[in-house]
């Protein structure tokens, strides 16, 4: 009894822009969308909204068939990557717009309003116009107005993504606290796999218009059902390698042969594709059972205190990521340490076969 | 802070100083130098203080022009804007027709001023024209060039006509600046059309629409060629705007020190009027 997508598709023109999907939503839960741009996290939303009409299938809220219902009838409400807020209305009228509209009385909307404002801490502003508030408090000022109706289904499209880096960090810690036990379904979409592990809850993973996997966040993370979910769960990108397992070696283009490690060894002989998180790839040897790769060292990226270096294989690129300064110079060739016992492996295909835990 | 001299700067600057100056000053210094003198014509100049400028202000036939000025200036804003927004409402913001229609309004822009002074002249004739022939034909008496009313509301649609377009063009660009997530936002909120202009629309629009009343408001105050070709300030002085009246002034009559001295009120006036709105509306947008 949540929201639930059955079998929904949207095709625009010629362009497929969500696959026929079928998705039930954790109810009164945290549900992230995490994909890149394009994926079809704002097209999966204005479905779930209603703001947009399914090609086909069907959308079921709390046991209703809501297909067809105009958004406007559906308790919904949205905060958007943008900070949309009335721009000639004062932050309390800003907040108030959404029951002004609905009817409610006067005395009502204002212990409402003064409710949620001193949750998102904006009582000090209410006075004052949206271009008058720094970006953070635009924001809040819009979380504010998607609170404030008690929505069924509250909708945040990047809601973070517009802010800088402090704000973020703050306004992401509030909003899981914020929106639970208000009895509502909250969808959240991101870009950024940190933001999904941080935020919790359960997470469907999208790429290309598709659902690859949905569960709760630390599973679809830790056992991705398939490489395209691995992926999309891995920043810096995760590393792959087409290989042929023959008893114990593993075998991949260019003369790679390597032993194979303890998790993998019951898997049959074959081919698979191997994929291996960029952090289990280090510059330093940590275990005697670290798997040494050498390639030409393509990009060095250092932030902070973490070296990301990307180098080049006979047939793949992979991404080596360590912590502490290592100016590793480009062009030069590098010796990496793979602990390969943390790899996954899938079918060529692209569904898991063992590995990840 | 250390400042470096070096002269030859001047140099860099000295094609703006030459531009300014032929373009503005000494045009300006020029009037000026009339405004406060007389002449016989065989240039010698005898100082006459403010004398022009007493003898313009008191002139009846000054006012009579100054209140057709605004009086046109008043009704051609109050139309063309509010229809300007209205069209600029109705279009597309994608697809096709985009292209289309912002091609079909920016036509009349296109059109040189004297054409589109001439052409309404043909047009209006009451006995040949298009429109003049028309209304007569539909048994409405229509003469412009006897009928004050005929050549108000002639000058008055010409100028409809040949200028909504460009408010209609800056509505458009503040209205397709909106984002998408401000609609869907007062969807979900349940806003009706009303609302959504009278709060989103319209206050998104409304640094270009002060863009647009300041450019109508200048532009219109300024006229001289369409009327001059359509109605020639008449008939009798029923048309004479500001400009028509000052080319009367200056160039009919030769009577170069009141024409100065009426150009420096007239630019004067153009000058605090869009001044004072200006500031009046930038002033509301920061509060």
């Amino acid at each position: 009894m949540s929201l639930e997508l059955r079998n929904v598709s949207k095709v625009v023109g010629n362009e497929v822009h969500i696959f026929p999907t079928d998705l039930t939503l954790e109810d009164e839960g945290f549900n992230i969308l995490l994909g890149t741009t394009l994926a079809g996290k704002t097209t999966l939303m204005q479905l779930m909204a209603g703001l947009q009409r399914p090609t086909e299938g069907e959308v079921w809220f709390r046991g209703r068939n809501v297909t067809g219902v105009p958004v406007q009838q559906r308790n919904v409400s949205m905060v958007y990557q943008q900070f949309i807020n009335y721009p000639n209305f004062d932050v309390f009228e800003n907040i108030a717009s959404p029951l002004r509209v609905a009817g409610v009385n006067g005395a009502e909307i204002k212990s409402r309003v003064l409710a949620v404002s001193d949750l998102l801490r904006l009582t000090p502003m209410l006075n004052r116009r949206p271009s008058e508030l720094s970006g953070g408090q635009q924001q809040r000022t819009a979380l504010a107005r998607a609170l404030v109706k008690d929505a069924d289904l509250v909708l945040l499209d990047e809601p973070l993504a517009n802010l800088d880096f402090k704000l973020r960090e703050e306004l992401r810690d509030e909003l899981p606290k914020l929106l639970s036990g208000r009895g509502c379904t909250v969808v959240y979409a991101t870009t950024e796999p940190s933001e999904a592990l941080l935020l919790g809850g359960h997470t469907a993973a999208l790429a290309k218009g598709r659902v690859r996997q949905f569960g709760p966040t630390g599973t679809v993370y830790r056992q991705p059902a398939n490489l395209e979910s691995a992926a999309i769960f891995s920043e810096p990108p995760i590393n792959t390698i087409a290989v042929r397992k023959a008893g114990h070696r593993l075998l991949a283009p260019g003369g790679l042969d390597w032993p194979i490690p303890g998790p993998l060894a019951s898997a049959a002989d074959g081919d698979y594709m191997l994929a291996l998180r960029p952090h289990n790839v280090a510059i330093k040897r940590r275990r005697e059972t670290d798997t040494p790769l050498t390639g030409n060292v393509l990009v060095t990226e250092i932030s902070g205190s973490e070296s990301v270096i990307h180098f080049e294989l006979p047939n793949d690129t992979w991404v080596s990521q360590s912590h502490g300064v290592h100016r590793v110079a480009v062009g030069s060739t590098g010796t990496f340490f793979a602990d390969l016992g943390q790899a996954m492996m899938f079918t060529p295909d692209g569904v898991r076969v063992k590995g990840g835990v | 802070m250390n400042k470096t001299a070096d002269n030859r700067a001047w140099l860099l600057v000295t094609p703006v100083v030459l531009l300014v100056a032929f373009n503005a000053l000494i045009p300006l210094m020029t009037v000026v130098n009339y405004s406060v003198q007389e002449t016989f014509g065989d240039n010698t100049f005898f100082w006459s203080g403010v004398t022009w400028f007493e003898q313009v202000l008191r002139d009846p036939r000054f006012h009579g022009a100054l209140g057709r000025q605004l009086f046109f200036t008043g009704t051609i804003l109050l139309i063309e804007i509010p229809l300007g927004v209205a069209i600029a409402l109705t279009m597309p913001r994608r697809g096709t027709w985009v292209s289309v229609c912002l091609v079909l309004m920016a036509l009349p822009l296109l059109i040189p001023w004297n054409v589109v002074g001439a052409m309404w002249n043909i047009m209006a004739l009451p006995d040949i024209g298009l429109l003049g022939h028309t209304l007569n034909s539909m048994g409405i008496d229509y003469n412009y060039t006897r009928q004050p009313v005929s050549a108000w509301v002639t000058l008055i649609a010409m100028d409809v006509w040949h200028w909504t377009s460009l408010v209609v063009l800056l509505a458009y660009a503040g209205l397709v600046s909106i984002p998408e997530a401000y609609y869907q936002a007062a969807k979900i909120d349940g806003a009706k059309p009303w609302a959504v202009f009278r709060y989103i629309q319209l206050p998104k629009m409304k640094r270009v629409l002060t863009i647009a009343v300041l450019l109508r408001f200048m532009d219109s105050f300024m006229i001289y060629t369409e009327p001059s070709v359509l109605t020639g300030g008449g008939p009798g002085s029923s048309t004479t705007l500001l400009s028509i009246d000052l080319v009367k002034t200056a160039l009919g009559q030769f009577d170069l020190g009141p024409a100065a001295a009426t150009s420096l009120v007239y630019f004067l006036i153009v000058l605090a009027v869009s001044w004072i709105f200006y500031t009046l509306m930038m002033r509301t947008e920061e509060s």
